[in-house]
């Protein structure tokens, strides 16, 4: 008996096995997708070009994104607990310009910077306010932050503001090479050092967990006694801080503040992170895979600057990308409600 | 007071106001070749794009849903009608200029339909379908336009922005007559009290026989629609086809204009009303700003106070918190004046 019971598991395990594997990591399906394209584009462009891949180009792509990269860390944070934040581009615009300003008064970047990131923390703050005390929707209380930034960033100043604060362009100039053309900036380090950081504040800390369980079902967080309130401020808290730091880094990036920067920077943040294979509806996802995200969105972009197109194509193609991956997302979750 | 346009009406008042009292020319309407003019006929032409646009949102936010991509959608009609008219070369040939309407018209009615698959047939989020087409759009609209800004000179198409019937601006009868069709459509027939019934349950409405798909179909559609007229009227103003700026963040406008009105987010009950003393209000703001001397890009930190003041007024809790807080004073100036003057 008891080895026919051992023969039924064993059987029962064969057939499940994958089964169980899907089930098990069914949110990281749409990350494998994710590196999937990313894979099949490099190897493409490899194959298309012929001299695509080299260690200057794969560089590159970290140094032209690293603000996109930190911007993404922390709206991964928002959409996973079921919101949204469009005020990321507006304030990375305005705490440059704020930051541009302070360093030509003369202050030293030491206080610049982290000013830069406490300010983008007290927005986060406010949009999370309204969203979390005043039942306003996260789609305008992050609106009503994007048009308050995007205003205060003029009336900081109507024209752009040169940077020549020594330390910021150090954040960028400095190249730190590692042999046979590949090297990273200062910029880049800080922007995978966001992803660590915000990856261990997701998998191994209790507010983490509180995120991927209010975004799953707010609820039953509340429920279970969970601070519901407080992750879900923290969570714009953290989008704030991370467009004031990508503030400090995109004025490194292109030593000047303008007003009209990212424009339209939070849509291609939004992109990215469902591209990486985030939820829109919250509770699942990865930063890991919002940063395979942007690696995709950069991609895309060295691509048709290889072909020599038209840039109009680059988001032609995001738009389509973020279409593949909502549709396929759409079946994943219809599956797994069906199998339940 | 009770009434749901009591205060959208009140804030547009107050903003009239505030205006005429800081300049009282702002009122005054001089006729000139039998035309009108002054700033309040500035502001009724003005606001026909919006007002097209604002209107199809109202459909769609019945819903329960959002569209974003509508700025994108006038982008993509303007292109496609500026550029039919020059490369036919005859910019004042009617029958161009019909074909060239009609088209961008389509392209908005495309847009609108496809927008309306990806929500009503495939189940996509509306805010992510929509958000497919705003990114797309715009490039879609640039290679129409072959990366250049066409810009055509054509009395006709001209007349469309910039004409005068009967001493009013042709721009405003067109947003009179959406407004009409729309209003004739929804509170004439069954189909707004349907549209309320998909945006309170889809579900439960799916159930008692409305055919829920169909109606979140065509309320895109609609919306695609009206954004495309919105475009060749934006076209005709400038007479250009900027697919970068054409109805840049007129999305947040809209939706802006929806929400001032009484309709909420949340989908069901709407305001069509509501909507058209929104979209009044979101332009003589902008007229206001302008005047106050302000450069234009400030504006979004008067839009974002607006913002903020709308939503606190509507949200439950906040006016809870209001009221208890005015509970508290009256119950502190019911006890003894000693006491009182030992709070204060």
């Amino acid at each position: 008996m008891t080895s026919t019971q051992t023969v039924l598991t064993g059987e029962l395990r064969a057939v499940t096995r994958p089964h169980r594997f899907m089930a098990r990591h069914a949110s990281w399906i749409p990350v494998f997708a994710a590196v999937g394209i990313l894979v099949a584009m490099v190897v493409g462009a490899q194959l298309y070009f012929g001299k695509f891949l080299t260690p200057r180009l794969v560089s590159s792509i970290l140094l032209d994104n690293s603000y996109l990269l930190i911007l993404a860390v922390g709206m991964t944070f928002v959409i996973l607990t079921g919101g949204i934040d469009l005020s990321v581009g507006a304030v990375m615009s305005f705490t440059g310009m704020m930051g541009a300003s302070l360093l030509r008064q003369g202050l030293p970047s030491s206080v610049v910077a982290p000013t830069m990131l406490a300010t983008g923390a007290v927005i986060g703050l406010g949009v999370g306010v309204l969203v979390q005390y005043f039942d306003v929707q996260p789609f305008i209380a992050s609106l009503a932050g994007m048009f308050l930034a995007r205003g205060l960033g003029f009336v900081v100043s109507l024209n752009s503001i040169k940077v020549t604060d020594p330390p910021i362009l150090w954040l960028q100039g400095t190249r730190l090479q590692a042999g046979s053309g590949w090297y990273i900036t200062p910029t880049g380090i800080i922007a995978l050092l966001v992803v660590l950081v915000g990856a261990g504040l997701l998998a191994y800390t209790r507010f983490g967990r509180t995120v991927y369980a209010v975004g799953g079902n707010e609820q039953s967080a509340r429920l279970m006694g969970l601070p519901v309130a407080r992750t879900k401020l923290l969570a714009y808290v953290v989008s704030g801080t991370c467009a004031g730091l990508a503030g400090v880094i995109f004025t490194a990036y292109t030593g000047a503040a303008y007003p009209l920067n990212g424009i339209g920077t939070e849509l291609d943040t939004i992109a990215a992170v469902v591209i990486g294979g985030t939820l829109l509806t919250g509770g699942s996802g990865f930063v890991v895979g919002s940063m395979i995200g942007v690696f995709v969105y950069g991609m895309i972009k060295t691509i048709i600057n290889f072909l020599g197109v038209d840039q109009s194509w680059t988001r032609i193609t995001i738009g389509a990308l973020l279409l593949l991956f909502v549709v396929v997302q759409r079946l994943i979750v219809a599956r797994s409600a069906r199998r339940r | 007071m009770k009434h749901r346009l009591f205060w959208p009406v009140v804030v547009l008042l107050a903003l009239i106001l505030v205006n005429t009292l800081s300049r009282p020319s702002f009122v005054s309407i001089t006729v000139q070749d039998g035309r009108l003019y002054g700033s309040l006929i500035d502001i009724l032409r003005n606001s026909a794009p919006l007002m097209l646009v604002a209107l199809g949102m109202t459909l769609v936010i019945a819903t329960r849903g959002i569209d974003l991509s509508v700025g994108a959608v006038m982008a993509v009609s303007g292109a496609v009608a500026l550029q039919i008219i020059q490369d036919s070369g005859d910019a004042a040939n009617p029958s161009v200029l019909a074909v060239a309407i009609g088209a961008g018209v389509l392209a908005g009615l495309v847009c609108g339909l496809w927008n309306g698959f990806l929500i009503a047939v495939l189940g996509i989020q509306p805010i992510i379908a929509t958000l497919v087409l705003m990114l797309a759009g715009r490039g879609i609209a640039l290679l129409i336009t072959r990366g250049f800004i066409t810009t055509i000179n054509s009395d006709p198409y001209k007349f469309m922005a910039q004409g005068y019937v009967v001493g009013l601006p042709f721009a405003f009868y067109v947003s009179l007559a959406a407004i009409a069709i729309v209003a004739v459509i929804e509170r004439r027939t069954a189909l707004g009290v349907l549209t309320e019934a998909v945006g309170i349950n889809p579900e439960a409405s799916r159930l008692a026989g409305v055919r829920a798909r169909g109606i979140i179909w065509g309320a895109y559609a609609a919306s695609g629609l009206l954004a495309g007229f919105a475009g060749l009227l934006y076209s005709s103003n400038i007479m250009a086809a900027d697919a970068n700026a054409a109805g840049l963040y007129i999305e947040l406008d809209a939706i802006l204009a929806v929400v001032l009105g009484g309709t909420s987010l949340a989908g069901g009950t709407f305001s069509l009303a509501g909507t058209v003393v929104g979209v009044f209000t979101i332009q003589t703001l902008k007229s206001t700003i302008t005047f106050l001397g302000v450069p234009p890009a400030v504006t979004p930190v008067f839009m974002a106070a607006v913002v903020v003041l709308v939503v606190l007024i509507q949200s439950s809790r906040f006016r809870r918190w209001v009221g208890r807080l005015g509970g508290r004073l009256s119950a502190r100036s019911a006890q003894p004046v000693e006491r009182t003057e030992v709070a204060s």
